[in-house]
């Protein structure tokens, strides 16, 4: 009787591995077909490496919320300009509320077709990080920071059309 | 009972074999690039609107109210000093730290200083923001305090409010004592460990000068008219 009892728990035990094997592979796999399908939560220190890069490859890094109009209005900029340049790396760090992931956030990015890598920062007391990003910036959003390996440029404002964004990435990154 | 035992002791390595797993699972790569020669560039920012420092005398105002009547700060009798935030009716952290200007003023205004609420996003053109809604945010969430329609934007960029909310306490010389933000949780009232503005009063009552005198914060762009 004891025994079967073990056995049971054993098994019970064993399901959810099983469902561990199974989930983690296919994942792995498909995290590139679907990039924004899974949106991960970084505090400040754990965003900050991807702030920098050993790269020559321009990055744009995009702080930004659907509750912020202007960025919104942004995003098609930022859009065009991936679809422009594949090459460039694009990252967008959303402000929003991690409650609003799964609700909002995913059903918001498919509408507007966003398939650049987006990140949520959720890291409250933004007065202790603001300045170590860029000590000019107020906090307001968008902010944006344009760089590679060797120039870096911060923009406290929103890229009005495709141009000014490429005329920006043009004065940071000399060599392109 | 032994073979009990052995498998009880089975169960449990497994289990925690398996709660590795899940945890490695779980894991995100957040690609560890080391950091670079960096030149920074610093383009034009919202800062170089201007504004006001620390220890600058602000300007007083005559800005329309959500009641119809014209205000002032000289209108405030006997005040020790301002607790003036620029806000707005569509911000969700303007929103967030509704409650909390309210309990701001409620214990506040009784000891000289009254919160005083600028909208410098108020707008025609966008009914959210214009003079009707923001009677009715008021009229909603019965603000013990005035709200004030900074029609033309003229009072924000004296002042230099880039975010909403984003707050400028004067001492009763209307000399600016303090500039930032309210505290340091805009999501939660409840895990707020330093509470800015009350402790910035705190220090202009005890005759000390705030410190921080200066915070920032991540909040809605003021969105300031380009001529």
């Amino acid at each position: 009787m004891k025994l079967q009892k073990c056995i049971f728990l054993l098994a019970v035990c064993l399901l959810p591995l099983c469902y561990g094997f199974i989930t983690v592979n296919p994942e792995k796999e498909s995290s590139h077909l679907s990039r924004n399908q899974e949106i991960p939560v970084y505090n400040f220190e754990s965003l900050k490496p991807l702030l920098y890069t050993n790269s020559d490859k321009v990055h744009i890094v995009n702080f930004w919320a659907m509750w912020c109009a202007p960025c919104v209005k942004e995003l098609p900029i930022l859009k065009q300009y991936e679809a422009n340049n594949p090459n460039v790396e694009i990252l967008l760090v959303s402000l929003d509320f991690p409650e609003n992931i799964d609700s909002t956030l995913k059903p918001f990015l498919k509408k507007k077709g966003i398939t650049s890598e987006v990140v949520l920062l959720d890291d409250p007391d933004a007065n202790s990080w603001i300045d170590k990003i860029d000590p000019k910036w107020s906090g307001a959003i968008p902010f944006t920071i344009i760089f590679n390996n060797e120039n870096r440029s911060y923009h406290e404002r929103a890229f009005e059309n495709i141009e000014d964004l490429e005329n920006e990435i043009k004065k940071t990154i000399k060599n392109k | 009972m032994r073979i009990h035992h052995i498998l009880y002791t089975a169960i449990l390595t497994a289990g925690s074999f398996l709660i590795t797993l899940g945890a490695a699972a779980q894991e995100r790569k957040g690609p560890p690039r080391g950091g670079g020669g960096h030149s920074p560039v610093q383009t034009k920012t919202l800062e170089e609107v201007g504004g006001y420092k620390i220890g600058d005398v602000a300007t007083d105002f005559k800005l329309k109210n959500v009641d119809g009547n014209m205000f002032s700060l000289s209108d405030i009798e006997k005040a020790k000093g301002y607790i003036v935030v620029f806000t707005c009716n569509e911000c969700p952290f303007a929103k967030m730290y509704e409650d909390r200007l309210i309990a701001l003023h409620n214990e506040y205004a009784p000891k000289g200083y009254s919160v005083i609420a600028i909208n410098p996003n108020v707008s025609d053109s966008n009914t959210r923001e214009g003079f009707k809604a923001m009677q009715k945010r008021a009229e909603e969430k019965e603000f013990p305090f005035v709200y004030l329609a900074d029609e033309g934007q003229k009072i924000a960029p004296q002042y230099g409010a880039l975010r909403t909310p984003h707050v400028f306490l004067l001492d009763h010389e209307r000399k600016v004592q303090y500039i930032g933000t309210i505290d340091d949780n805009a999501r939660s009232a409840e895990n707020v460990k330093v509470k800015y503005v009350v402790n910035a009063i705190e220090s202009l009552e005890n005759d000390e000068k705030p410190n921080p005198n200066f915070t920032k914060a991540i909040g809605c762009q003021v969105k300031i008219a380009r001529n």
